[in-house]
């Protein structure tokens, strides 16, 4: 199995703790003048997105984990799992609900996502930052308020909520930014 | 694109170029020679804890030094007059905002000095150099022993790996991968809380000597029984407030002695999974020859203008740092 010393860690580095695959977010090299080094990292577990933080002394090893992202476009849900392509080669993954996690909230079809896989399995989905969907519902919004500030909740085709200005309207096809879940404008 | 620049501010090149100046003049004044020594040597340190970066002349690998402290040394078996150096050093896996894998070292030693004449030449070289910004910059002097006993409540002395785990515990201090209840990893976990629990107490903008290590850790200085019994490494660390900006040696000259020095380290490369070093035999011979009694100081020049300009990170006072260079 593929290990690293701590010496060779850096932001970005996809490695193995509490059993799981995580990827290096900041790395600590603590040394006395004439002592032993250790090194203090933040890593984000990439199943669940918690960070963890763990000191090693640099004469130790840690297993690599066999992580990799590729490029998939969204194809259907068959009521339990989540399907994808990858473009170039036409090969299909099924991603389970944790993999797929809260990027279901902005999926509809042929969405361009990013897949992470561990050990050639799905593990984690990231949606484009931006995607367009139409309003399935929401409230009429007060006649002639298009200048005021004030929002109300709409419901996605996809069933997701999201705020939106008052004059918008049901059937609208909107851009929302998937990083923070914020409306951005009318498509 | 800006990356052409230098990463230190132009007033800080300009602080450096002053700090060099009046090292050579502190120095100039007592009548302390300059001396240069190669950079690039067949033989590098076997401290365990060091990692040389190597490079090749033709077919013949060479080693960038860590310290210009053996052929220094060779040049007092020489010639016993007090000799200071400014050189660059170089240092595999050392890289974060008090480290760049070159940096500039100043180096001297002084035959017939114990360590507190030499605290007291380094103090004066301190002041010197602070008088302008910050006079008046308070020092303190206290033993390994003390400032564990004031910080970390135990006698490292006399400790156990047992007692250093229930003292992380205690203290809630996170416990690395690796740091074991062997007996043997004891210097480690010393290592280990006194950079989590020790060094961050000792008072904020004042600088403290640190003297009297535990014989374990050694590396080039005498060991000798302290006045409390327990066997020290004579041996101090000036620190501004939890910053690390020298290291002194009463030094080792016996021959015998420094070639079991070398086997230990070497032993403990082994143990640590590190290639062995072959032994410098020509600092050997020096020492066999006769190397006077001295003491001997390297001062990390990159950190101390960090002091003197306040900066919080080693980029800021280099021209260009290694990822720029």
């Amino acid at each position: 199995m593929a290990s690293y010393s701590p010496n060779q860690f850096k932001n970005g580095l996809k490695i193995i703790l509490d059993n799981d695959p995580c990827s290096i977010t900041e790395n600590i090299v603590v040394k006395p003048g004439k002592g032993q080094a250790f090194n203090r990292i933040k890593a984000r577990n990439l199943k669940t997105g918690r960070v963890l933080e763990r000191t090693f002394k640099s004469t130790e090893s840690v297993v690599a984990a066999d992580v990799e992202e590729t490029d998939v476009e969204y194809l259907y849900n068959d009521g339990e799992q989540w399907h994808f392509m990858e473009p170039s080669s036409y090969e299909q993954f099924a991603a389970d609900k944790v993999a797929v996690g809260d990027a279901v909230k902005w999926l509809k079809g042929q969405e361009k996502c990013v897949m992470t896989l561990w050990n050639g399995e799905p593990i984690a989905i990231t949606p484009p930052n931006f995607v367009e969907l139409a309003v399935a519902q929401t409230d009429p919004g007060l006649k002639g308020d298009t200048a005021q500030g004030g929002t109300k909740p709409a419901t996605l085709e996809t069933g997701t909520e999201v705020k939106v200005p008052l004059f918008i309207e049901e059937g609208d096809v909107l851009k929302i930014d998937t990083r923070t879940g914020d409306y951005v404008s009318r498509a | 694109m800006n990356n052409w620049r230098p990463g230190a501010s132009f007033r800080l090149l300009q602080k450096r170029a002053r700090m060099l100046k009046d090292i050579r003049n502190f120095f100039a004044e007592r009548d302390i020679m300059e001396v240069e020594t190669p950079l690039l040597s067949r033989f590098a340190t076997t401290d365990p804890h060091l990692d040389s970066l190597q490079t090749r002349f033709r077919d013949q690998c060479l080693y960038l030094n860590t310290s210009p402290e053996y052929c220094m040394k060779r040049l007092l078996a020489d010639n016993a007059v007090p000799i200071y150096q400014i050189s660059k050093a170089f240092r595999d896996n050392e890289s974060g905002p008090h480290h760049n894998p070159e940096f500039t070292m100043l180096e001297w030693y002084r035959p017939g000095f114990d360590l507190q004449q030499l605290m007291d030449e380094v103090t004066g070289l301190i002041n010197m150099l602070m008088a302008e910004k910050h006079p008046g910059v308070r020092f303190q002097t206290i033993s390994y022993q003390q400032v564990f006993e004031d910080y970390a409540g135990f006698n490292p002395h006399a400790v156990t790996v047992a007692e250093c785990l229930q003292c992380a515990n205690q203290h809630a201090i996170d416990i690395p991968v690796g740091l074991g209840a062997a007996n043997d990893d004891l210097d480690d976990w010393l290592d280990w809380l006194l950079t989590q629990l020790v060094l961050p107490r000792l008072p904020r903008q004042e600088f403290s000597f640190i003297y009297d290590y535990p014989a374990s850790q050694a590396a080039l200085a005498r060991i000798e029984t302290s006045s409390n019994g327990y066997p020290v490494a004579r041996r101090f660390e000036l620190l501004y407030g939890e910053l690390e900006l020298a290291n002194a040696f009463y030094e080792l000259t016996d021959a015998a002695e420094q070639r079991l020095r070398f086997n230990q380290e070497n032993s403990q490369r082994t143990s640590m999974g590190k290639p062995t070093i072959e032994m410098d035999t020509r600092l050997l011979t020096a020492l066999e020859q006769g190397v006077v009694d001295c003491a001997g100081v390297a001062i990390g020049l990159d950190r101390l203008l960090m002091v003197l300009s306040e900066c919080h990170s080693i980029d800021q006072v280099l021209a260009f740092s290694w990822q720029q260079a």
